[in-house]
């Protein structure tokens, strides 16, 4: 992870990093419907913004992103799992409480049985996967960051 | 010669509970089973019966999971951040 690699390895990189990135937010939003979730989907972005370290080197993805703002990030999804949470506790009954089914917002309610693919369902079900999703992308991607900088560092 | 004993007594403890089990998959109250097949679709309005186990029957469970992997991240930048 020192220095660039080569433009072969670093345009397919950079080619294939949205479309991981999409893949990533696919599986997150279809937590609800598809096997996966937050934290797989989670890993898989973060894989991405590994593989982008990996191609262009620390230093400039440091220059670049700066694990202060992946930080943030992640601490933004916590906070947003925890509020969900206390929402749940004061508009209905107890702390994680799914008070959107029924509601207009992720309300509907699936018919039994397989799966017909409708996306507006599940209640607080899918913000809480996008929750944990900003949460394993931005703590895995900074620890990484910093990890390999830390080693490049020590190398000098 | 203490451990000696303490040692037997765990392993016969142990072997006794392996010949205890029962045979695997044979399950003795499925109640919660058939309760969480049945009704999680209506409850928790997702087709993906174990996303609502994990993030909704068990939300403290995933609550709990996130908070781990915040302080193991949190300790791994405090230790390896180095600022000039």
């Amino acid at each position: 992870m020192n220095g660039r690699m080569t433009p072969i390895v670093t345009t397919i990189a950079a080619l294939l990093f949205p479309f991981v990135i999409v893949f990533s937010f696919y599986v997150i939003m279809h937590g609800h419907l598809t096997p996966g979730g937050g934290f797989q989907g989670g890993a898989i972005g973060a894989s991405a913004i590994v593989m982008l370290i990996v191609a262009y080197g620390v230093k400039e993805i440091y220059k670049k992103t700066g694990d202060e703002t992946l930080s943030i990030f992640e601490s933004i999804g916590g906070l947003i799992f925890v509020l969900v949470g206390i929402i749940g506790f004061i508009m209905a009954s107890s702390f994680l409480y799914n008070f959107l089914v029924g509601k207009p917002l992720f309300g509907d309610i699936p018919p039994f049985g397989s799966n017909p693919g409708e996306l507006n369902t599940g209640g607080i079900l899918p913000i809480l996967n996008i929750a944990v999703g900003m949460k394993v992308i931005g703590g895995l991607a900074s620890v990484i960051l910093i990890m390999a900088l830390a080693t490049e560092g020590g190398k000098k | 010669m203490k451990k000696a004993i303490v040692f037997i007594i765990f392993a016969i403890f142990l072997l006794y509970t392996a010949y205890e089990l029962r045979p695997f998959g044979e399950i003795k109250e499925s109640k919660m089973d058939d309760y969480i097949i049945e009704n999680a679709q209506n409850e928790t309005g997702a087709n993906n019966v174990v996303t609502s186990v994990v993030f909704d029957y068990r939300g403290y469970d995933t609550l709990g999971e996130a908070t781990v992997l915040f302080t193991a991240i949190a300790g791994a930048l405090v230790v390896l951040r180095w600022r000039k």
